[in-house]
């Protein structure tokens, strides 16, 4: 289990616990975060669950593969720690993970 | 002192698919303080349909995975489920829908989202309990209990559904064979660079194709045995999976006088003929601006365009802009994706070598940009996505020039 908080555009924060095994989208999505649209469901196909992820957080959220890399790049939106939130999968060690929303899904 | 009922509306959901359960949680996101309700008439809350063809199918996800919000989410948001439960009628001048059992449900607004139902065709022996389509869980279940080993299949249509079911029946150690009455496979929905290239992957994969060829019958007692086809070819088999596509589940908006053509005529924002009632997903056809006419979609991200749509009307918010269409189907390792719909006045042209299994056919009409069929290219469909949406300029031949840059290119 971690604790997760997720900070929209408009700087309103929620904060939500999601169990190990779980995907940051699916936490996202079953708490209903605003702005997670997870249109694809996690086939890594929409880019519509975008997430910034804090600074300090970002070596334990690992790296983007080649397919995630490609979607972020090609609508140019791979800056500022940007990651599909599917592709990031929870467990205790992301416990406290802030991450932020983009104003606007790609 | 009575309450005002408009301050605390009644949002009332038929269909508890992609579309309703997008919709419901979007309301709340969008802060509807009001009444929500979802019916739905099969006993699971909303769930994602495509692993039903692909990763389900195969056993690779679980069915509570499937689940598109957790069960607990409808309680937390203040939204009421009727599972399981049917409506029979609508009754828009009283704002009121009754139930199978008689019992009644008066709503403020009305949203429609029951789907489309799996196309039956004409033919003998359709009706066999070895004869299965595919729309929903209860469907998927009784094929995965039928896919197995050696098991010979004849699938009759070579559309998405009947694709991905191929390449699941294979994965599976089934023996496929493929059924088309058109001369090439995906003919709607394709182009044909792209269909060539699909069959030719699932023939290395040992899917036999059977194309312009129409069924005369599924012989058989009780369940098919042998699929007869109109050149007089006898297909042994265990199983039939018939994905001849889907009609709207348009009978309860018919038979309450709204306006109907292949699905439920909508505006832009989903209304239907009726100011207080809406349609959303596959049943509804709304005009698409890039194509200046209106469309049935069947896609999940269609439905949940129309359903943030819906919620941004109910909520009294700015809209966002119109999205173009877009799809997504996975065979085997190959992960398509598509953009715009296929338009036969444009010029298509392909950018790399399909042989590498990684190129994109672009679609271009009038300098723009109207389709991109990507395989296992995310670059492509990312760069047109934004090209289909803007609108920007571009030449088929740019597009064809893999050395070109196609960030800079969609810029």
């Amino acid at each position: 289990m971690a604790r997760i908080t997720f900070i929209e555009s408009n700087g309103t924060t929620h904060t939500a616990d999601i169990n190990d095994g779980t995907s940051l989208m699916e936490g996202a999505t079953g708490h209903n975060v605003p702005g997670i649209d997870a249109d694809c469901g996690g086939a890594m196909t929409c880019g519509t669950c975008l997430v910034h992820i804090d600074p300090a957080w970002v070596e334990r959220t690992g790296t983007r593969c080649e397919h995630e890399q490609q979607m972020l790049e090609f609508a140019g939106r791979d800056g500022d720690n940007a990651r599909l939130s599917c592709q990031i999968i929870v467990d205790a060690t992301l416990d406290g993970l802030v991450v932020r929303l983009p104003e606007a899904q790609i | 002192m009575s309450e005002t009922p408009i301050a605390k509306p009644h949002v009332l959901v038929i269909g508890a698919g992609h579309a309703g359960g997008a919709l419901v949680g979007q309301l709340r996101q969008f802060g509807f303080a009001g009444r929500i309700t979802l019916v739905g008439d099969e006993p699971h809350t909303p769930y994602h349909r495509p692993p039903l063809s692909k990763a389900w199918l195969k056993g690779e996800t679980t069915t509570e995975k499937l689940a598109l919000k957790p069960g607990s989410f409808y309680e937390e948001q203040h939204i009421g489920l009727r599972l399981g439960e049917r409506v029979q009628a609508i009754e828009p001048d009283a704002h009121r829908v009754r139930f199978d059992d008689g019992t009644t449900l008066d709503y403020d607004w009305l949203v429609l989202a029951t789907g489309a139902r799996a196309r039956q065709l004409p033919i003998p022996g359709v009706g066999h309990s070895n004869v299965l389509s595919l729309r929903n869980l209860a469907d998927a279940e009784r094929l995965r209990n039928a896919l197995k080993v050696d098991r010979k299949v004849v699938i009759i249509g070579g559309g998405y559904i009947g694709l991905e079911c191929a390449a699941t029946a294979r994965a599976l150690g089934a023996e496929v064979t493929v059924v088309e009455h058109a001369p090439r496979l995906l003919a709607r929905v394709a182009s044909a660079s792209i269909a060539t290239f699909l069959q030719s992957e699932h023939e290395a994969q040992g899917v036999q194709f059977r194309l312009n060829t129409g069924i005369d019958a599924i012989e058989g007692e009780h369940a098919a045995t042998a699929v007869r086809l109109s050149d007089g070819t006898r297909l042994p088999c265990d199983l039939v999976i018939l994905g001849v596509g889907a009609e709207p589940a348009a009978e309860l908006a018919l038979a309450a006088g709204l306006a109907c053509d292949d699905g439920v005529t909508v505006d832009a924002d989903c209304r239907s003929s009726h100011p207080d009632i809406f349609a959303i997903g596959d049943m509804a056809k709304r005009p698409i601006p890039i194509y200046g006419r209106p469309i049935r979609l069947e896609s999940v991200p269609g439905a949940g365009e129309q359903a943030r749509r819906v919620a941004a009307v109910l909520c009294g918010r700015e809209p966002s802009a119109p999205e173009v269409p877009w799809f997504w189907s996975d065979q085997y390792d190959l992960k398509l994706q598509i953009v715009g719909l296929i338009d036969t006045d444009a010029t298509s042209v392909v950018r790399g070598d399909p042989a590498s299994r990684s190129f994109a056919v672009f679609h271009v009409k009038d300098t723009r940009v109207v389709c991109v069929e990507a395989i296992n290219s995310p670059p492509a469909f990312m760069a047109g996505k934004k090209l289909a949406a803007s609108g920007k300029p571009v030449t088929p031949s740019e597009l064809a020039d893999s050395s070109a840059d196609l960030k800079t290119i969609a810029a």
